[in-house]
C-alpha cells in the first residue's frame, strides 16, 4: 500500500483479525478490504476460515483481536442486530427461512410492520412488493416458503437484507443450490445491486463464478490470507494454487474409453417416493463395463428414489432391472451387493457411515459377516485392524487411526473411507451419488481420479450428481433427469452448459436442438 | 333397539350439549396451553401434572380463605411456577422435554397426594369445600333449547371459549404471534433476525402453565367443589391429543376438545340412562369411551397434521 491505510476508503475493512477456536487458529491476522460498490469474492477451501471471518463481520462471533470498520466507522459488534444496524446483511448458505410463513412474513420478521401489538400484514405485503420491484427480485409475496422454488427462496433471503436497509451484502456460497439458469439470474441480480451502489461480499469455492461476476478476490488458506487479486488480472489456475497451496488439476484428464459389454440394463422403471407419489416415471437406460454414465438434474427430480431403487433401498413398483444378465428387480441391498453392486450414497452421514463407530468397523461394514473378518460368527479384530490400516494407507485416509470414531474425520476423509470400502469389494457395478458434496478442491480432485480409476478397471459406473461440472467432466454419456423422466441422453462433448440447463428445466433434447437449429 | 332409543334420547336433550361444553372445558384450557408451548417449539407433556396442581391449589385456597376465585388465581400462580420449572430445564439447560415433563407429572401426583393428610386430615378426597356457581346470561337463557345449552354455565366455561378467541388472535394476528410461530419452526432463522428465541419460548411455556392450571381449577372448584387424588385422570394427555388433532391451531384444538368432551358426555348420559340400566360391573367399559374415541380419531389423523418443525428440539446457540 502506498498511502497510509484509511478505513474510510472502504465499505468494509477488517484489519488484523485473529480468532482462535479450541485446537484451531481459524483466522490468523486476516485483513479483508472491500471497496464500496464492488463485488468482492472471498475464496478458500473448507476450513480455510472464510465463514468464521464472515461470522465475525455479522456479529455472530467476536474476534480475539483485530478491528472491524464499516464505512470508516469502527464497530464493536455484539450480535447480528448490531451488524444489521450498521447496514450489513447476510444470506446464509442454508437458507434461514421459516417454511410455514409466507414470503412477506419472512421478510419482515423481527422488524415487523405493526399497528400497536397487531401485525400489519397489508403494509408488509406492500413494502415487500415495492422493494422487490425496485430491484427486480421477483417473488410471490403471499406464497408460503415451503411451496416456492429454491431460486425464489434465495431472492427472499436477499430481500430480507434489503428490507433491513443493508448496504453491504454477504452471500455465503449462494450458488450451491441453484441450476445454471438460476445462477445466471443471481449474477444478474448481483450486478444490478452493484449498480444501485450496494457492496457485495461473495463467498465461494467455485472459480468460474469468481471469474464471471466479481471485481476483486481475497484468497484464504488455513486461516491466513494468501492472496489479494483483481479478477481481471488473474486466472483460475492462480487462484486455485493460492487456495490449495500447490498446483491443482482443475479439469480431470480423461482418456477416451472403450466400453465393454452391457452390465446394467433398466427398463421402464417406476418408483414412488415417501409420500407415495411417482418420483421415477418410467426411465430406461443401460451402463456398460468401463463406462461412466452420468445422471444430471436439479435435486429432487427423482434421482434419490432412482438410486435407492437401484441399490435395494426402495421398491420399484413397475419395470425391470437387469444386472449381469440376471433379473434383480427389487432384490434386497444385501443380495444386490453379493451380485457385485457397490454404492457410494449421497448422504455419507446417514447411509455411508455409522458415525459413532470406530473407523475399523466402518471399513468392513457390509462384509462384517464374511471371511476373513468374521470366523464362526465372531469378529476377528486383529484381521480387521490390520485390514483397515492397509486400506487407509492405500486410499490416503487421514489421520491413519483405525480406532478413532468416524465422526471425527473431516468430510473429505469420511468420503474417502466410504469410497475405499466400496471399491475394495471389487464391484461390477457402482452407483455413486453426490460424491463430492461439501468437499474442497483437493478432496474433489482425489475422488474424481478414483472414479476414473474405477472406469479403467472396467467397472460400470453410474454417477448421479447435482454438480453439473462434475457430471460433464467425468461422464462418457449423460442422462438428464427432470420430474422423474429423462429429458435427454447426450454425450458431454456434444452439448453446451446452456443446453444442459434447458434440459434440466424440463425441455427435451429434441426441443433444445430444435430451438438451436431454428435460431 | 334400546341402544338406539337411548342414544336418540340423549342427542335430543339439551342437557347432553351442556355437559359436552362442561366436559370440554378442561380439554380446551389444557390443549390451548399445549398449543402455546409447542408452537414456540417446546413439548409440554406436563399439562397433566400442571392441571392436577391447579385443581389442588384452587381447592386449598378455597378451603382456607373461602373464595374459589382466589383459588383460581393461586392456581394460575402455581401453574406459572410449574411451567417455569419446565421452561428453565428445557430451554435454559436444553433438557429432554419428555423427561422434564414426566418428572413434573410425578412431582404433582406426589405433592398433592402427600399434602392431603396435613391439610385436609385425610387422604383420597376432600369434603365439598366450595365452588364457583353457574351464572345465567339474561336474554340467551330464555331462548328455547339453545338457552338450556349455553344460557347458564360456569363462568370458567365462558372464559375457556374466550381464551380460544384470544389465543387465535394472539397467535395469528399479532407481532408476538408471528414471532412465536417463527421460533417454533426455525429458531435459527428467527435468531438471526434479532428475535429473542429464549424469551419467546419462555412466554409460550408460561402461557401453557396458566391455561393448564385453569383447566385443572375448573375440575375442582368449577365442577365438583372438591379435590380427589389423581382427579385429572389423563385429561392432560387427551388435551395433547386434541392439540395434535387440531393441528396446533387454537380453533382446531377447541373443536377436537369438543369432540372428546362429547364422548365424555355421551358416556356420562348412557350410564345414567333410564332405559339401559348399566350395571356397576360394565361401567368401567363405558368409562373407556373418551379414550377409545381419542385413540381412533388420533390414529386416523396422524400424518395429516403437521407439527411445528422445531417442536421438542432445544435451541442451542453456537
Amino acid at each position: 500500500m502506498e498511502r497510509e491505510f484509511d478505513p474510510r476508503d472502504y465499505a468494509v475493512a477488517m484489519v488484523g483479525i485473529t480468532k482462535q477456536f479450541p485446537g484451531v487458529l481459524a483466522n490468523d491476522n486476516v485483513t479483508l478490504l472491500v471497496r464500496k460498490g464492488e463485488i468482492h469474492a472471498v475464496v478458500g477451501e473448507n476450513g480455510a476460515g472464510k465463514t468464521t471471518l464472515m461470522n465475525q463481520l455479522y456479529g455472530l462471533l467476536r474476534p480475539d483481536s483485530g478491528k472491524i470498520y464499516v464505512f470508516g466507522r469502527e464497530l464493536n459488534l455484539k450480535g447480528p442486530r448490531d451488524a444489521i444496524n450498521a447496514g450489513i446483511g447476510m444470506v446464509h448458505q442454508h437458507f434461514m427461512l421459516v417454511d410455514n410463513l409466507t414470503v412477506a412474513e419472512n421478510i419482515v420478521l423481527g422488524s415487523e410492520t405493526r399497528r400497536g401489538v397487531i401485525f400489519d400484514l397489508r403494509q408488509a405485503r406492500m413494502r415487500v412488493k415495492e422493494l422487490s420491484e425496485s430491484y427486480g427480485l421477483m417473488v410471490d409475496v403471499d406464497a408460503k416458503i415451503e411451496d416456492i422454488p429454491v431460486g425464489m427462496q434465495q431472492r427472499v433471503e436477499i430481500l430480507k437484507t434489503l428490507y433491513r436497509g443493508a448496504e453491504i451484502l454477504i452471500l455465503d456460497e449462494p450458488t450451491a443450490v441453484l441450476t445454471p439458469q438460476e445462477t445466471e439470474e443471481l449474477f444478474e441480480i448481483l450486478r444490478k445491486l452493484r449498480e444501485a451502489g450496494k457492496t457485495i461480499i461473495f463467498i465461494t469455492h467455485k472459480l468460474n463464478e469468481v471469474m464471471a461476476v466479481t471485481d476483486r478476490v481475497t484468497v484464504m488458506r488455513q486461516g491466513k490470507v494468501t492472496g489479494n487479486l483483481i479478477t481481471k488480472e488473474t486466472n483460475p489456475r492462480e487462484i486455485a494454487r493460492l487456495m490449495v497451496g500447490r498446483e491443482v488439476l482443475l479439469r480431470v484428464e480423461k482418456q477416451p474409453n472403450e466400453p465393454d459389454d452391457v452390465v446394467v440394463e433398466v427398463e421402464d422403471l417406476w418408483v414412488k417416493d415417501n409420500r407415495n407419489l411417482d418420483a421415477v416415471k418410467g426411465v430406461s437406460f443401460y451402463v456398460r463395463a468401463g463406462e461412466i454414465v452420468g445422471i444430471a438434474g436439479v435435486a429432487g427430480n427423482g434421482q434419490t428414489e432412482l438410486v435407492e431403487a437401484l441399490t435395494g433401498l426402495r421398491k420399484a413398483h413397475k419395470g425391470k432391472y437387469m444386472l449381469l444378465g440376471q433379473d434383480v428387480t427389487n432384490l434386497s441391498a444385501r443380495e444386490l451387493r453379493l451380485r457385485g453392486l457397490a454404492h457410494i450414497p449421497e448422504d455419507r452421514h446417514k447411509y455411508g457411515l455409522v458415525l459413532d463407530f470406530p473407523n475399523y468397523y466402518n471399513a468392513i461394514l457390509g462384509r462384517h459377516d464374511q471371511e476373513p473378518f468374521c470366523r464362526s460368527s465372531f469378529l476377528d479384530h486383529d484381521v480387521i485392524l490390520k485390514y483397515t490400516k492397509e486400506l487407509f494407507e492405500t486410499f490416503d485416509v487421514r489421520p491413519r487411526i483405525p480406532e478413532m470414531p468416524s465422526a471425527n474425520l473431516s468430510g473429505g476423509n469420511q468420503q474417502k473411507l466410504v469410497v475405499a470400502r466400496e471399491m475394495s469389494s471389487r464391484p461390477k457395478f457402482i452407483v455413486i451419488s453426490q460424491p463430492t458434496r461439501g468437499l474442497d478442491i483437493g478432496a474433489i480432485e482425489y475422488i474424481h481420479k478414483t472414479i476414473l480409476r474405477l472406469r479403467d478397471e472396467n467397472v460400470a459406473v453410474l454417477l448421479v450428481s447435482m454438480e453439473l461440472d462434475e457430471v460433464m467432466s467425468l461422464s462418457d454419456r449423460i442422462y438428464v433427469m427432470y420430474e422423474g423422466r429423462f429429458t435427454g441422453e447426450v454425450r458431454p462433448e456434444e452439448v453446451t452448459l446452456e443446453e444442459m440447463g434447458l434440459m434440466m428445466a424440463g425441455h427435451t433434447w429434441e426441443e433444445v436442438r430444435g430451438t438451436v437449429a431454428t435460431r | 333397539m334400546r341402544w338406539i332409543q337411548a342414544i336418540f334420547d340423549i342427542l335430543t336433550n339439551p342437557q347432553f350439549y351442556k355437559i359436552t361444553l362442561t366436559a370440554s372445558t378442561p380439554f380446551i384450557f389444557a390443549s390451548l396451553g399445549g398449543v402455546f408451548s409447542e408452537i414456540t417449539g417446546v413439548v409440554n407433556i406436563a399439562l397433566e401434572g400442571i392441571m392436577l396442581m391447579g385443581a389442588f391449589t384452587s381447592i386449598v385456597f378455597t378451603f382456607y380463605f373461602g373464595s374459589p376465585w382466589l383459588g383460581v388465581l393461586m392456581a394460575i400462580i402455581v401453574g406459572l411456577g410449574m411451567a417455569w420449572l419446565h421452561a428453565w430445564a428445557s430451554i435454559k439447560w436444553y433438557g429432554n422435554q419428555i423427561v422434564t415433563g414426566t418428572a413434573l407429572i410425578l412431582l404433582a401426583q406426589g405433592v398433592t397426594g402427600f399434602l392431603m393428610e396435613p391439610i385436609f386430615g385425610r387422604p383420597g378426597q376432600t369434603d365439598l369445600i366450595g365452588k364457583i356457581e353457574e351464572i345465567r346470561v339474561p336474554g340467551i337463557s330464555e331462548i328455547p333449547f339453545i338457552g338450556k345449552v349455553i344460557g347458564e354455565l360456569n363462568p370458567l366455561v365462558y372464559i375457556a371459549f374466550g381464551a380460544v378467541v384470544f389465543s387465535w388472535f394472539l397467535i395469528y394476528k399479532t407481532v408476538l404471534g408471528l414471532r412465536m410461530r417463527s421460533v417454533g419452526e426455525n429458531p435459527e432463522a428467527a435468531d438471526t433476525l434479532g428475535v429473542n428465541v429464549y424469551g419467546i419460548r419462555y412466554f409460550g411455556v408460561l402461557m401453557s402453565g396458566v391455561l393448564a392450571s385453569l383447566g385443572g381449577a375448573f375440575l375442582s372448584v368449577g365442577e365438583l367443589g372438591q379435590f380427589k387424588e389423581l382427579m385429572t385422570g389423563g385429561r392432560g394427555f387427551i388435551a395433547l391429543a386434541a392439540m395434535i388433532l387440531g393441528n396446533w391451531n387454537p380453533v382446531g384444538a377447541m373443536l377436537a376438545s369438543l369432540l372428546f368432551g362429547a364422548a365424555e358426555a355421551m358416556n356420562n348420559q348412557l350410564q345414567s340412562s333410564p332405559i339401559l340400566h348399566v350395571s356397576a360391573s360394565t361401567k368401567p367399559l363405558f368409562n373407556m369411551l373418551p379414550f377409545i374415541v381419542t385413540l381412533v380419531v388420533v390414529s386416523g389423523f396422524i400424518g395429516r397434521t403437521r407439527p411445528p418443525a422445531a417442536d421438542g428440539i432445544p435451541y442451542i446457540k453456537e
